[in-house]
């Protein structure tokens, strides 16, 4: 393959999961909740998306997948909103709990049954017409449905925010709690609905990962993706099109590595493992101070 | 809260846990009796599985719950004593190695002190981050902690790898810089400097100049600054600091008291574990002890019940996590807002 094509279809798929779950956190930090626990659902997504496709093909397992991560991100909700605690503590707990329940039920149900484990996948779909331009189609129209999905959940997820009254009230509940309960509205419920959104699109991103990429599920297999859509959201200054722009950013550059290889470079493979998360905090650092946060974000609502 | 109710809380909360673990392995189609049963023996069992799995397991816990203590004192958030952990325990291989030959208690103190300093270097960063750029260091602590594992992973299988190079893990220290170990059990003596590390720390954290700057500072910054004259950014900055050190000094102990080598995943969570027994102690050194202990328990419980009863040692971190749900629910009154 050319590896221009090659570079730019492995951006996107490597932007793909992230994105995901970018999007998922932007709602959920609008409405002023920072959500750790994006890693946790986006892990249990993983182990969902395996018996959901074992059960009923890759559909249903990211169907299977987005239950999980509203189940994880419901626990998560129950704990920080409604039982008014610190947020970054609860989501750091809630994804330890993910990692202990996906580990334990992955060696008791998966590891036993070994090699024959055949996953059906969600293979490439090529555009009609755009994808059998040379060159252009395989980089970019020959992805799987959840990547076109993704795109098409950017300008939906932004009309909701900007364009209706749920999004209205949902921004404003994040940016101060206390004047949208001085308005009449359940600031608990609008988070809850906005982290339970957030941890179903945790649960697609932790399905694309296994069903559109990896094909297996490993313990502790997002290894910090979650964490980097956090960083994403912030890269994307808490927009969904800007969340887009971020997730393909920080794509590109970790799909360098591939180009850096290709050329023979002689640096050991954990340089590039370290690779993303460097990227994250060299990108944080560049836009630290220039972009501005939900007003309440974090902050616990009474 | 009264002492009776701080002690409740997280006996609550670990027997909580413990029942949500054992219904989850019966659903599962383990036999829940046997592994717990397989817990408790890994734990209690006998004088050497107190002496030499939970007490061991306990010390680091204890060290970086220790430093979590004093960060969140600060109001400061470290996640990232996973990593200070693993560079910590990664220098003072390095320096292990080689110092092995120099007299005992020179080599000793250079390992251990590669620790601290890798563990507070790692921190550095993020503390550079926030306050040169604004950076929150929830999420460059966090980050730090893959950048760590990939760095051990290199450490083991380059510079660090053993001389055989068949195992991704280094060669072992020399015994001239290896704590002293209490006769018959696999106890080293960091245990009981931790504790006394602990003693000074509550002393400190009533009586000082600094642990009262500290407390002005998580409670209420605005205040401290105005009316207290508390410089609060170089407060949290040497909270934070300290928090990584000992980060770091745990991974230099385990090195020099348990492992006596490097290799990967050395830590089984540690890190995350210790926000537990910080929160869970209440920020309160002797506090950070006992919840040590409890948790070092759970710990080498889990190594007992994958070893006794084949159940994987990391369901214990759903345990680990209903404890901290629990203590979380039960603080949060007096707790203050996280600062965004």
């Amino acid at each position: 393959m050319d590896p221009i094509v090659g570079f730019v279809a492995a951006a996107i798929r490597i932007a793909t999961p992230l994105l995901w779950a970018a999007l998922g956190e932007v709602i959920a930090e609008r409405a002023g909740v920072i959500n750790l626990a994006v890693e946790g659902a986006m892990l249990a997504g993983c182990l969902a998306a395996v018996f959901g496709a074992l059960g009923g093909g890759p559909w249903v397992g990211v169907l299977a997948a987005s239950m999980a991560g509203l189940v994880v991100a419901s626990l998560f909700a129950a704990v920080a909103i409604w039982g008014r605690t610190d947020q970054i503590i609860a989501g750091t707990a809630v994804t330890l709990a993910a990692v202990g329940i996906t580990g334990t039920l992955y060696r008791q149900l998966l590891v036993t049954r070994g090699a024959d484990l055949q996953l059906p996948m969600l293979g490439p779909v090529s555009v009609p017409l755009l994808g059998s331009i040379p060159k252009l189609g395989p980089a970019l129209f020959q992805h799987p449905a959840p990547t076109y999905w993704a795109l098409v959940a950017v300008p939906t997820i932004w009309w909701v925010l900007n364009r209706t009254t749920v999004g209205l009230r949902l921004r404003a509940v994040g940016e101060s709690a206390g004047a949208a309960r001085a308005i009449g509205l359940n600031t608990r419920w609008y988070q809850t609905i906005a982290v339970a959104v957030g941890g179903m699109l945790a649960g697609v991103a932790g399905a694309t990962l296994v069903l559109a990429q990896v094909g297996a599920f490993a313990e502790r297999m997002t290894a910090g993706r979650g964490f980097i859509a956090i960083a994403v959201v912030v890269l994307g200054r808490w927009q969904p099109a800007g969340v887009l722009g971020a997730a393909l950013a920080f794509g590109a550059l970790t799909a360098l590595q591939f180009a850096f290889q290709a050329m023979g470079l002689r640096v050991p493979y954990q340089f590039f493992l370290m690779l993303p998360y460097l990227i994250a905090l060299g990108a944080l650092t560049g836009v630290a101070g220039r972009v501005r946060s939900p007003r309440g974000l974090g902050r616990t609502v009474g | 809260m009264s002492l009776i109710r701080s002690a409740l809380v997280p006996v609550g909360g670990a027997l909580a846990g413990l029942v949500i673990l054992g219904v989850g392995l019966a659903l599962l189609g383990y036999d829940a009796g046997a592994a717990l049963g397989a817990l408790w023996r890994g734990a209690f069992g006998s004088w050497y599985a107190i002496s030499s799995a939970t007490m061991v397991r306990a010390v680091p816990l204890m060290t970086i719950g220790l430093g979590l203590a004093i960060s969140f004192r600060a109001g400061a958030l470290n996640i990232g004593a996973e990593g200070q952990f693993a560079v910590g325990a990664m220098a003072a291989t390095a320096v292990g190695l080689a110092t092995g030959s120099w007299p005992a208690p020179v080599g000793l103190v250079a390992t251990l002190g590669a620790g601290v300093a890798a563990g507070a270097a790692w921190i550095l960063v993020p503390v550079i981050l926030r306050f040169r750029f604004g950076v929150l260091e929830v999420i460059s602590t966090l980050l730090l902690n893959f950048v760590a594992e990939a760095l051990v992973s290199y450490a083991v299988q380059g510079p660090l790898r053993e001389g055989k190079g068949i195992y991704p893990q280094s060669d072992p220290i020399g015994s001239s810089v290896r704590l002293a170990l209490v006769p018959g059990t696999r106890l080293h003596v960091g245990f009981f400097a931790v504790v006394a590390l602990a003693l000074v720390l509550s002393v400190l954290f009533r009586r000082s100049g600094w642990g009262f700057r500290l407390k002005a500072v998580g409670e209420a910054p605005r205040a401290a600054a105005v009316a207290g004259g508390i410089r609060v950014e170089r407060t949290v900055a040497v909270a934070l600091l300290c928090s990584g050190a000992l980060a770091g000094l745990a991974g230099a102990f385990e090195v020099s008291g348990v492992t006596y080598a490097l290799f990967q995943n050395l830590s089984p969570g540690y890190g995350f574990t210790a926000i537990a027994v910080a929160l869970i102690a209440r920020t309160n050194p002797v506090g950070v002890i006992g919840a040590g202990l409890a948790f070092g328990a759970l710990e080498a419980g889990a190594a007992g019940m994958q070893r006794d009863a084949g159940v994987p040692a990391v369901a214990v971190s759903i345990v680990q996590a209903v404890i901290i749900i629990v203590a979380l629910l039960s603080v949060r009154r007096d707790s203050t807002e996280a600062s965004w």
